[in-house]
């Protein structure tokens, strides 16, 4: 018989090597679901793995790499903060869209006119529109005790609607004849988010996104909001003895995470993505939950597990491009990482014990 | 006659405690007999090895003159004994019916244990509906459930432990009807409780248990409540001779403190009152559950109410949140170690920051921790209440319980507060580490704080205390001068028949009644 016995204190080596075990155990899994879809498995993971970083097209994939883990690695650090103090925004991707657009608009609003500060304005409004839309579920829990999973996460779809219909109505491109979508912002310099080093793929966000993760490591480690954060979601009778006000948790751990969604969803809009389109989204906000547990909520954990999930996503596509294998697959291939992560957690709280039946 | 049961030298120890010790007795048929003791005298110890949860070290019991070592509870109730325990196991999703044959063996078919359960529970005055989610039962109908559930096995010995803990005095009654009819028909009821006014009314014999032996086996009913008292706590409970210390200006000052909104199963403080001053400790007694948790999280700000219900050096505090009063000089350590007082899975030194930040400057400007300094006061909270431990990294749950504890108390103590409330600040704790944090408590207040200690431990009130008042249902009454205070005094303020005062038949007749017009 198989027993699971508690550890006193939680071991320091199986919390580093989980992670990577996870990875092994996904890449074996998934290896044998390419195989069953009739593809070559080495050259199935050789693909999403290796190439990217040192294929024959590396040189454009990593660049793709850092545009797609800096929003990712943004968001998650800001969702690590209120997952640590078991407060559950699974909202961000609505604040990124708020973000996106609050910030947008707030460029297009000085169409045409150039001037310095017109960037750092946008910046300050992707923000807010992130902070804003996440203090709708922080404040009705503080209020009245609702679930801010729930309100979270049905938000996203308002803000899908609320997306489309800036798309079609007021951030709508005038001189487009009609077609959905605002001016593009890569073509408004004042506006603009481009790439720092040609090439490279770092842009404004991915420096926000470092940023993040040096202040959130700061926070948690040597701040007492970050100590309270902590002991709020370990234990939260102790923190009410300790004087941490509730209240005043939820609203600092939904604003901030809605904040740097908001601004990831704005230096998306300036610079990657270009525009306010229907399909502007595509999903990061869920994404980056992966992202803060796959990196054990920890803001080192989270630059790593960005820069994983990013290669996953990277590597993903290229192997549908290459190899032809589905896009579902893939999202499967996605989900055995989460998996495996969330499975192999057990063994850094507890020691696994083969007993003989019998002995009670 | 031979005894039901009989038990005879049994002997049960658990590492550092010897729970029950060389302890004998035994039960006539039809006799309801009373385990009485503090607690952890080792009353639930003894019914857990009666019942098969638990082996015995040595000793044997006999039931019906046959040898009886009840390897699993299966086994016990296979004999005859039924147990009802003090917190119930019903799930509250299903109905009255389906928890009853859950807890079966065999159970009939639903229809069948329906009738049964109405037959068997209107015959003995218990009435429940079959029917009913168990989600929507009272607590005291809840424990019928669990009662009628012994009773369809027809048990020869029904043990219950603590069962009117969660009973209003109507429920009591109706209880007491069921047991005195069960004995009437030749049941035996091993009953356990410390609230003696119901022993006295109902119990035929009574075993005392003090500190895991039995001090004394008597008749209740020749036994004043007193008496009773004195038993179960010792005789050698001495009052320590210690002159009152110089006491100064009102400390704390608390005043018609009534508990807004509580937790299920929480008790409402229902106006309390009392002074505490400079150099004085203030004993509060009771049975743990009768409103002591609820009284510290108002005193420590975890609650919140008015802000004149609670005065500090005649500044209104009652509204305001921990730190604020810690500001002040107003610390507490709450009961529960792990998990309230600490956070479990956190190191020692983050154990320290966490009410200690303020008083012991473990910030600096803008709020950043100080770990150096949070890490020297950990080391000195180890170094001066002797805490056994590899040092002030570990995780906190990795500590002994009163080792933990010394650690909280110790993290109070050093702060130097001007006043101090613990609730049972040596459960748990060995001998002499108990008698040291004692005495400590003691030398802060003569250095001039005001201590509060609320605790089960009549002897350890008695050595500490210069006054004593007596927690019970919510109510405090008023405190005394703990110096030559007498055993029947304290047996009174401790109170155990508050609980009958309003009970009487007829209103329990008069609700069965209303129960069966109700739910035909």
């Amino acid at each position: 018989m198989i027993r699971l016995e508690k550890r006193p204190t939680p071991s320091r080596a199986w919390t580093y090597a989980t992670p990577l075990l996870a990875v092994a155990l996904t890449m074996l899994a998934g290896g044998l679901m390419f195989a069953a879809l009739g593809k070559n498995p080495f050259l199935a993971i050789k693909t999403i793995f290796y190439d990217p970083i040192l294929g024959e097209f590396a040189f454009y994939y990593r660049g793709q790499l850092l545009v797609k883990a800096g929003p990712l690695i943004l968001i998650a650090v800001g969702l690590a903060m209120g997952f640590k103090a078991g407060i559950w925004n699974i909202g961000a991707e609505g604040q990124y869209i708020v973000g996106a657009i609050f910030g947008a608009a707030v460029g297009l609003a000085f169409y045409p006119a150039e001037h310095w500060y017109i960037f750092p304005l946008m910046v300050i409004a992707g923000a807010i529109g992130g902070l804003l839309w996440a203090m709708i579920p922080a404040l009705l829990k503080v209020k009245f005790n609702t679930n801010e999973i729930l309100v979270s996460l049905l938000l996203v779809y308002v803000a899908e609607q609320f997306l489309a219909a800036m798309a079609l109505g007021a951030l709508r491109n005038p001189d487009a004849t009609g077609f959905p979508g605002s001016r593009n912002l890569q073509q408004y310099e004042a506006a603009s988010n481009p790439e720092i080093w040609a090439g490279t793929g770092i842009h404004m966000g991915v420096v926000a996104a470092l940023i993040a993760v040096i202040f959130a490591y700061i926070l948690l480690s040597r701040h007492l909001m970050g100590f309270h954060i902590q002991l709020a979601g370990q234990s939260p009778k102790a923190a009410r003895f300790g004087g941490v006000n509730p209240t005043a948790l939820v609203v600092f751990c939904m604003g901030l995470s809605g904040a740097l969604a908001g601004l990831a969803g704005m230096f998306e809009v300036t610079g990657p993505a270009g525009q306010i389109a229907i399909s502007f989204n595509s999903g990061y906000g869920f994404t980056a939950i992966i992202v803060a547990f796959l990196g054990r909520l920890h803001p080192i954990g989270i630059l790593l597990a960005g820069l994983l999930m990013a290669l996953t996503y990277i590597g993903g596509e290229a192997a549908q491009a290459t190899l032809q294998i589905p896009a579902a697959a893939i999202q499967a291939f996605q989900g055995m990482l989460l998996f495996f992560l969330l499975g192999v957690d057990v063994l850094s709280n507890y020691r696994i014990r083969l007993v003989r039946e019998g002995v009670a | 006659m031979t005894d039901l049961l009989s038990v005879q030298g049994l002997t049960k120890a658990y590492p550092g405690v010897v729970a029950n010790d060389d302890v004998s007795f035994s039960i006539a048929p039809g006799e309801i007999h009373a385990l009485l003791g503090e607690n952890g005298a080792g009353k639930s110890t003894l019914v857990k090895m009666i019942y098969g949860l638990v082996k015995p070290d040595s000793g044997k019991m006999e039931l019906f003159g046959k040898p009886f070592a009840p390897p699993e509870p299966r086994s016990a109730r296979a004999a005859g004994v039924a147990m009802v325990f003090q917190h119930f196991s019903l799930f509250e999703a299903l109905t009255v019916a389906e928890n009853v044959g859950l807890g079966m063996e065999n159970p009939p078919p639903l229809g069948q244990l329906s009738r049964e359960i109405r037959e068997v529970s209107h015959a003995y005055g218990l009435p429940l509906d079959p029917r009913r989610l168990v989600g929507e039962l009272s607590a005291g109908e809840r424990q019928r459930v669990e009662i009628v559930r012994c009773l369809l096995q027809d048990p020869k010995l029904l043990i219950m432990d603590e069962p009117t803990s969660v009973l209003t005095p109507q429920e009591v009654e109706i209880l007491f009807a069921t047991l005195n009819t069960l004995k009437a028909e030749g049941t035996s009821i091993l009953y356990i409780s410390h609230k003696l006014e119901e022993i006295r009314a109902l119990c035929d014999g009574a075993t005392i248990l003090r500190r895991g032996k039995v001090v004394a086996s008597c008749d209740p009913r020749e036994n004043s409540a007193a008496e009773l008292a004195e038993l179960m706590v010792g005789e050698a409970l001495q009052v320590p001779d210690r002159a009152p210390g110089e006491t100064g200006k009102v400390v704390l000052a608390v005043a018609g403190l009534t508990s807004e909104h509580v937790d299920t199963f929480g008790t409402k403080l229902q106006n309390i009152g009392f002074e505490v001053r400079a150099g004085e400790v203030l004993g509060i007694g009771g049975v743990a559950g009768n409103g002591q948790d609820e009284l510290l999280s108002a005193l420590s700000g975890e609650t919140i109410g008015s802000p004149e219900t609670v005065r500090f050096r005649g500044k209104p505090v009652g509204h305001l949140p921990p730190n604020a009063r810690r500001r002040l000089g107003m610390l507490s350590a709450p009961e529960e170690r792990l998990g309230h007082a600490a956070a479990p899975d956190m190191s020692l030194v983050e154990n320290a920051i966490l009410s200690g930040w303020q008083r012991k400057k473990l910030t600096q400007g803008g709020g950043f921790l100080r770990w150096g300094a949070a890490r020297s006061f950990a080391e000195e909270i180890i170094a001066a209440f002797d805490v056994r431990t590899p040092g002030p990294h570990v995780a906190a749950r990795a500590l002994s319980g009163g080792n933990l504890q010394k650690f909280v108390i110790g993290r109070e103590m050093l702060q130097r507060p001007d006043l101090l409330i613990v609730n049972q600040p040596t459960w748990g704790v060995d001998a002499s580490a108990a008698a040291a944090i004692r005495q400590a408590l003691l030398d802060l207040a003569s250095a001039g704080a005001a201590v509060v200690v609320i605790s089960q431990d009549l002897d350890e009130l008695m050595e500490v205390s210069d006054r004593f008042a007596a927690l019970n249902a919510g109510h405090l009454s008023a405190p005394k001068a703990a110096r030559g205070l007498s055993m029947e005094q304290i047996g009174l303020m401790l109170g155990g028949a508050h609980d009958m005062d309003v009970a009487n038949t007829d209103e329990a007749h008069h609700i069965i009644e209303t129960y069966e017009e109700g739910h035909p």
